[in-house]
C-alpha cells in the first residue's frame, strides 16, 4: 500500500524514490512529535465524519450480539454469550448463502477488474470524441441499483423479456427460456451479470486515476529498450497500478459482499434461495424476522471475513508489488 | 515489512480493541434496561399526529389526502401530517421507527398483528373496540387485526384474491363460468381450453419466492380444508391433510402443463400482465386486477374480463386475507387524538365513500347504493367471497416461518423434492419457530 | 509516442464495442419508456410498437400535486444536493487525512485506514435502529443535512485511501521545493499537490456523489417526505403494492442518470492529468 510509502521503489525510474537527506535525523525525534500532532489534526474531520455517525450503532450492534434481542425497543434482554454467533454458523441456509456470496464476489470482481482495466486504458487514449465515450461509460454507473435490478428483471423475464425475443428471433435459442426463475445458478450467474454491467465503470474510473500517476517517459524507455505493448503492460502498468488495484478490489469485494439492493429487486432471494447472500439473509434474519441479536452476529461475522479477505490481498499485493523487477 | 506486519499485530489489535472498546461502551448504555416500549402515553385529545400510509394502496393518496382533510374539518383541534412509502419499506419502516415514536398512527398488514403486538410496537385497542363493530363488521375483516383474541388495530383495507377469468377465452372453448366454482371445474376448463387450442397454459399463479406464493398457497390449504397450526397452536398441521393436498395439487397442474411455468418467477403483478395479455384463461389475484385489467391503456382484453369468487375444493372456499389495519403505534405521545383518527378513517360513512378505490369493511355497505355503483361487477362477487376469509398462522415469528415455506414450496414445484418432503423439511424447521 | 494506424483502428473498434453493450439495455429503456404497457409485455414481441406514448414524459416533468412526476422533481433536486454535500465533506476530509496518511510519519498508520475500512464494512441494516434513534434524537429525521451525514460516514474511508494513494504516488521533491521557498505543508498541500491530484480527486468525487446517487437502505427508512426523499425511493414508489409501470420506472431510471453524466462531460478534463503526460519531470 503506497500510504505507507513516500515514494516509488527506486528501481523503476529517475528522479523519483530520493530520501531525506541525512542532515536531518538530528532533529528527527521532535519532527516526529510535530509529525504526530498534525497528522491527527488532518486526521480528525475524517474520523468525526465516520466514527461520529457509526461508532454507537456499531457498539451497540456488537453488544447485542451477545444478548438475545428481539425488538427494536432498548430494554433488558437476556444475556447469551456466543449463542448468536453458533446458532448462526450452525444455520445450514447461511452457508448456502455464503456459497452464493463467495462466488458473487469472485466472479464479479474478477470480471469487473478485468473489463475494468482494459475500460481504464480505453478512456485514457486517444480516441476522437473522447468526452462523448466517457459519458457513455459513466451511463451504468449513473444508473440507479433498484432501476439497473427491475431493468435486468424485466429483460430476462421468462414471459415477455426482450432478451428471449431476441435470441429467439436470432434463432440463437429455440424458444423462450427462464433466465431467473428456475435455475438458480442461471439465476446467480444473471445477478453477476447486472453487477458487472454496472460497476465496470466504477473500476475503470478508479483504475483511470491511478494510470493517470505514471509518467508516459517510462513507456518511452520502454519502447526504446524494444519492449512491445504487452510487455510494458505487464511490466510497467500493472506493477504501478497495483495500489489502484488494491483499493478497487477490497472495494468492490467489500460491496460484493455487501450487496442487497440487486438480489432485492431481481430476483428477491430465489428461486429456491438461489440468489440469497449472506446479507440478504442477514437483512431477513435482522429486519423482517426481527431477530437483531442474530442480525449483529451475523453482521459482525461478515466483517471478520471481510477484513480477513482484504487484509489477504494487501498482503498478497504486497508481495507482487516488492517482487517486481 | 516485517515492522509493518508487527505494527498491526501488536499496536494495531491495542488500538482496535481500543476503538471497539469506546464503541461498546456507549452502546451498552441501552441494553441494560429503561422500560420496552411503552414511551407513549394518552395525550391530550388534541394537537398534531402524524400517520403513516402506503402508496397506491387501495385508496390512493389523493384519496387519503382528501379523507384526512374532511377529518381536519370534523376535529379541528387535531392535525394529521400523512407520510406515504412503498409497500415494500412499510414493515423495516413501522420496526426502525417503533423506539423513536415517529408515528402515531400507522398502517399495518394482516400479518404482522402477531409479530407487532407480542413485541409492542402497536397497541392494544381492544378496550376501545366498540361491541357494535363486532357485529357490524364483515366476518373475514375482523380477524385482520386480531391476535389472541385481542384487536392491535382496525380493519381498513380489504383485500382477498379472486378467480379471474377471460369471458371470451371461455365462451370460445364453450366452458360455463359456473363450472368454475370447484377446483375440479377449473381444471377441466383448463383442459377443455388447452385441447381446443385456445390458449396454451390456461393457468396463470403468482409463486416467485415471496409472500405472492404463500397467499397461493394459503387459498388452496383452506380450499381442501387443511389448518397450517393445530387447533392449540402449538404444532404444525400443513404437512399432512389438506395441506399436503393444495401443495400436490399445485404440483399437478404444473406437470399437466395446465399451469404456466413461468409463474414460479412471478408475482401479481407478473401474473395481470400474462392476464391482460391474453396469454392466460384463469388467474387468481387481488381485487385491483379487475380495474386494471380492464382498462384499454393496460390491457388488451378490456371489457372481457369476469371475476368470481375463488373454486372450492373438498372443503369451501375461503380466500386468503390480504387486508389492512389502521393501529395506534405504542410509542405515540397521543394516542387519544390518534384513535379519534383512526376510528374516523375507519367508519363506514368514510369508507362507503371511497369504495372504488377499496372494498368497505361493514357488512351493510354492500347494500349500499354508492358503493354497489362503485364497482357493480366485483360487489357482489365480494360481498360472498369476503364473508369467508383464511388467515395465514397469526404467530409472532410467522415472517420466519414464511421464510421457510416459500423456500421450500418453490423446492418441491421445482422438482428438487416430493410435496411431502418439502413440507416435512418445513414443518421440522418451522416447530420451533411457535414457541 | 505518435499511435500506428492500426492501434487506432482497434481502440476505435474496442470503444464502438464497449458504447453497444453499454448503451444497448439503456436503448431498451429508452423505448420502454415511450411505448404503451401492453405492448411491454406483448409475446412474442413487436418491435414496432402499437401506441406510442409521451405520457410518462409529460407527468414526470408536469405532473403536480400528489403525483409521481411531482415527487420525481422534489427527489431529484433532493440528491443534487445531498450529493453535492456529501461530495463537498468527504473530500475534504479524504484531501486532508490522505495527505497525512500519505507524507506523514507516525505510528499505526496502516491501522488507522484499516478501522475506517472496517467501519464501512458493517452492513447497514445492522446499524439502521440505532442510527435511527440517533437521527431522532439530533432532529435530523427526513432532512437531507441528516443523509449527508450519513453518506459522508459511507464515503470518506475510499476517499481516504484513494487519496493517499495518490498522494503517495507524487514526488516528494515538488512539496519540499515549495517548502524550501517558504510555503507550509497545508500550503504545499494546497498549491502544488491538488492542482495535480485532479484525477484522483474527480475519481473520489464522483465515486462518492454516485454512492449518494444510488444509496437505498438508509434514505428509504431516514426519509418520509419529499423534503428529504431522494431519487431511488422515490422510483421505488412509481410501484404500487402490486402495480408496476416498467416503462415509468424506465423514464425515471433514464432521467435519473443524466445529471451525473452531465457532471463527467463538464468535469472531464480532469480525468487526465499532467503527471501522465509527461509534463511535469519527477
Amino acid at each position: 500500500m503506497t500510504a505507507a510509502q513516500t515514494s516509488r521503489p527506486a528501481p523503476v525510474s529517475a528522479g523519483r524514490g530520493a530520501h531525506p537527506p541525512a542532515s536531518r535525523r538530528p532533529r528527527a525525534r521532535r519532527v516526529k512529535l510535530g509529525q504526530v500532532r498534525l497528522a491527527l489534526l488532518l486526521l480528525l474531520p475524517a474520523a468525526v465524519v465516520v466514527f461520529g455517525v457509526v461508532l454507537y450503532p456499531a457498539g451497540r450492534a456488537l453488544v447485542i450480539s451477545f444478548y438475545a434481542v428481539d425488538s427494536p425497543f432498548p430494554g433488558t434482554y437476556p444475556f447469551v454469550g456466543l449463542r448468536n454467533y453458533t446458532e448462526v454458523l450452525a444455520d445450514r441456509r447461511l452457508w448456502t448463502a455464503v456459497e452464493h456470496t463467495f462466488y458473487f464476489t469472485a466472479v464479479s470482481t474478477a470480471l469487473e477488474l478485468v473489463l475494468g482495466l482494459g475500460l481504464a486504458k480505453l478512456l485514457a487514449a486517444p480516441l476522437r470524441m473522447r468526452w462523448l465515450f466517457r459519458a457513455v461509460v459513466v451511463l451504468p454507473w449513473a444508473l440507479p441499483t433498484i432501476v439497473n435490478g427491475a431493468m435486468w428483471r424485466w429483460i430476462l423475464n421468462a414471459q415477455y423479456g426482450v432478451a428471449n425475443a431476441l435470441l429467439t428471433t436470432l434463432h440463437l435459442q429455440d424458444g423462450y427460456r427462464s433466465w431467473l426463475g428456475t435455475d438458480p445458478f442461471l439465476a446467480l450467474n444473471m445477478v453477476v451479470v447486472a453487477d458487472v454491467w454496472k460497476n465496470t465503470s466504477l473500476v475503470a474510473f478508479f483504475l483511470l486515476a491511478g494510470l493517470q500517476t505514471i509518467p508516459q517517459d517510462l513507456y518511452e524507455a520502454a519502447r526504446v529498450d524494444g519492449a512491445g505493448p504487452i510487455r510494458s503492460f505487464f511490466r510497467i502498468t500493472v506493477p504501478l497500478l497495483l495500489p489502484s488495484i488494491a483499493l478497487v478490489l477490497v472495494l468492490r469485494t467489500i460491496e460484493a459482499f455487501k450487496v442487497f439492493d440487486i438480489v432485492y429487486v431481481m430476483t428477491g432471494g430465489g428461486p429456491a434461495s438461489g440468489t440469497q447472500t449472506v446479507t440478504f439473509f442477514t437483512y431477513l434474519q435482522a429486519f423482517s424476522a426481527q431477530r437483531f441479536s442474530v442480525g449483529a452476529a451475523l453482521a459482525y461475522l461478515t466483517v471478520l471475513t471481510i477484513l480477513a479477505l482484504a487484509l489477504l490481498y494487501l498482503r498478497l499485493l504486497r508481495q507482487a508489488e516488492l517482487s517486481a523487477p | 515489512m516485517a515492522e509493518n506486519i508487527g505494527e498491526l499485530s501488536r499496536r494495531g489489535i491495542l488500538r482496535l480493541s481500543a476503538l471497539a472498546g469506546a464503541g461498546l461502551a456507549v452502546g451498552a448504555c441501552d441494553v441494560g434496561g429503561s422500560g420496552k416500549g411503552d414511551g407513549g402515553g394518552q395525550g391530550t385529545g388534541e394537537g398534531k399526529i402524524t400517520a403513516l400510509f402506503m402508496k397506491q394502496a387501495g385508496y390512493s393518496e389523493d384519496d387519503i389526502n382528501a379523507m384526512t382533510a374532511e377529518f381536519q374539518k370534523a376535529y379541528p383541534k387535531i392535525t394529521v401530517e400523512p407520510s406515504f412509502v412503498a409497500y415494500e419499506a412499510l414493515h423495516d419502516k413501522i420496526v426502525a421507527a417503533a423506539p423513536a415514536g415517529t408515528f402515531d398512527v400507522v398502517l399495518i398488514d394482516v400479518i404482522w398483528p402477531a409479530e407487532f403486538g407480542s413485541k409492542r410496537i402497536v397497541t392494544d385497542v381492544s378496550d376501545q373496540f366498540p361491541a357494535s363493530w363486532k357485529t357490524g363488521m364483515l366476518g373475514g375483516a375482523l380477524s385482520t387485526a386480531s391476535y389472541h383474541n385481542r384487536y392491535y388495530g382496525v380493519p381498513w383495507i380489504l383485500d382477498t384474491k379472486y378467480l379471474f377469468y377471460n369471458t371470451d377465452m371461455l365462451a370460445r372453448a364453450g366452458v360455463d363460468p359456473a363450472s368454475l366454482s370447484t377446483w375440479d371445474g377449473v381444471l377441466a376448463a383448463a383442459r377443455a381450453l388447452k385441447d381446443k387450442n385456445v390458449v396454451e397454459l390456461p393457468l396463470v399463479w403468482s409463486w416467485k419466492q415471496a409472500e405472492a406464493l404463500v397467499c397461493d398457497y394459503t387459498q388452496l390449504v383452506g380450499a381442501f380444508g387443511g389448518k397450517f397450526l393445530s387447533d392449540d397452536g402449538k404444532s404444525v398441521a400443513f404437512n399432512s391433510g389438506g395441506g399436503l393436498r393444495a401443495l400436490e395439487f399445485m404440483k399437478q397442474t404444473l406437470d399437466a402443463k395446465l399451469s404456466n411455468p413461468n409463474s414460479m418467477e412471478s408475482l401479481e403483478e407478473d401474473v395481470r400482465k400474462i392476464f391482460s395479455d391474453g396469454q392466460a384463461a384463469m388467474a387468481l389475484n387481488w381485487t385491483y386486477m379487475f380495474n386494471a385489467a380492464n382498462d384499454p391503456q393496460q390491457s388488451k382484453i378490456a371489457g372481457k374480463v369476469g371475476v368470481a369468487t375463488t373454486p372450492a375444493g373438498t372443503s369451501g372456499g375461503p380466500g386468503v386475507n390480504g387486508s389492512m389495519a389502521l393501529s395506534v403505534s405504542s410509542g405515540s405521545k397521543n394516542q387519544k387524538a390518534a384513535w379519534t383518527y383512526v376510528s374516523y378513517m375507519t367508519s363506514a360513512g368514510v369508507q362507503n365513500k371511497y369504495a372504488k378505490s377499496s372494498l368497505p369493511c361493514w357488512s351493510t355497505s354492500y347494500d349500499d347504493s354508492q358503493v354497489v355503483a362503485a364497482l357493480p361487477q366485483v360487489v357482489p362477487v365480494a360481498k360472498k367471497q369476503l364473508a369467508s376469509l383464511i388467515e395465514r398462522p397469526q404467530v409472532p415469528r410467522y415472517n420466519e416461518i414464511s421464510l421457510i415455506l416459500q423456500a421450500e414450496l418453490q423446492n418441491a414445484l421445482l422438482g428438487k423434492k416430493t410435496p411431502q418432503k418439502a413440507l416435512d423439511d418445513a414443518a421440522g424447521a418451522g416447530r420451533s419457530l411457535l414457541s | 509516442m505518435r499511435p500506428t494506424r492500426g492501434y487506432r483502428i482497434f481502440i476505435h473498434a474496442a470503444a464502438l464495442v464497449t458504447s453497444i453493450v453499454i448503451l444497448a439495455p439503456f436503448a431498451w429503456l429508452l423505448y420502454s419508456s415511450v411505448v404503451g404497457q401492453t405492448d411491454l409485455v406483448s409475446r412474442p414481441m413487436r418491435w414496432v410498437p402499437e401506441h406510442v406514448t409521451l405520457a410518462r414524459y409529460r407527468e414526470i416533468f408536469a405532473g403536480g400535486g400528489t403525483s409521481a412526476g411531482a415527487a420525481f422533481r422534489a427527489a431529484m433536486v433532493n440528491s443534487v444536493l445531498v450529493g453535492a454535500g456529501t461530495v463537498l465533506v468527504s473530500l475534504t476530509a479524504g484531501v486532508l487525512g490522505g495527505y497525512a496518511l500519505a507524507r506523514l510519519r507516525f505510528p499505526l498508520r496502516r491501522t488507522t485506514l484499516l478501522s475506517f475500512l472496517v467501519a464501512y464494512m458493517l452492513p447497514p441494516i445492522t446499524l439502521i435502529i440505532p442510527m435511527y434513534l440517533l437521527m431522532s434524537r439530533f432532529g435530523l429525521l427526513d432532512t437531507k443535512a441528516g443523509l449527508i451525514v450519513v453518506y459522508c460516514s459511507l464515503a470518506t474511508p475510499f476517499a481516504l485511501w484513494n487519496m493517499s494513494n495518490f498522494f503517495g504516488s507524487l514526488p516528494a521533491e515538488l512539496e519540499d521545493a515549495a517548502r524550501v521557498d517558504g510555503c507550509s505543508r497545508l500550503g504545499a498541500l494546497v498549491r502544488v499537490i491538488l492542482p495535480l491530484s485532479r484525477p484522483g480527486i474527480m475519481a473520489t468525487g464522483l465515486y462518492a456523489f454516485l454512492l449518494c446517487w444510488d444509496e437505498f437502505l438508509y434514505s428509504l427508512i431516514f426519509t418520509s417526505t419529499s423534503q428529504a426523499k431522494t431519487i431511488p425511493v422515490a422510483i421505488a414508489e412509481f410501484t404500487g403494492r402490486n402495480a408496476v409501470d416498467f416503462g415509468l420506472i424506465a423514464a425515471g431510471g433514464l432521467l435519473a442518470s443524466l445529471p451525473p453524466v452531465v457532471l463527467t462531460i463538464v468535469f472531464q478534463r480532469y480525468l487526465i492529468s499532467g503527471l501522465a503526460t509527461g509534463a511535469v519531470k519527477g
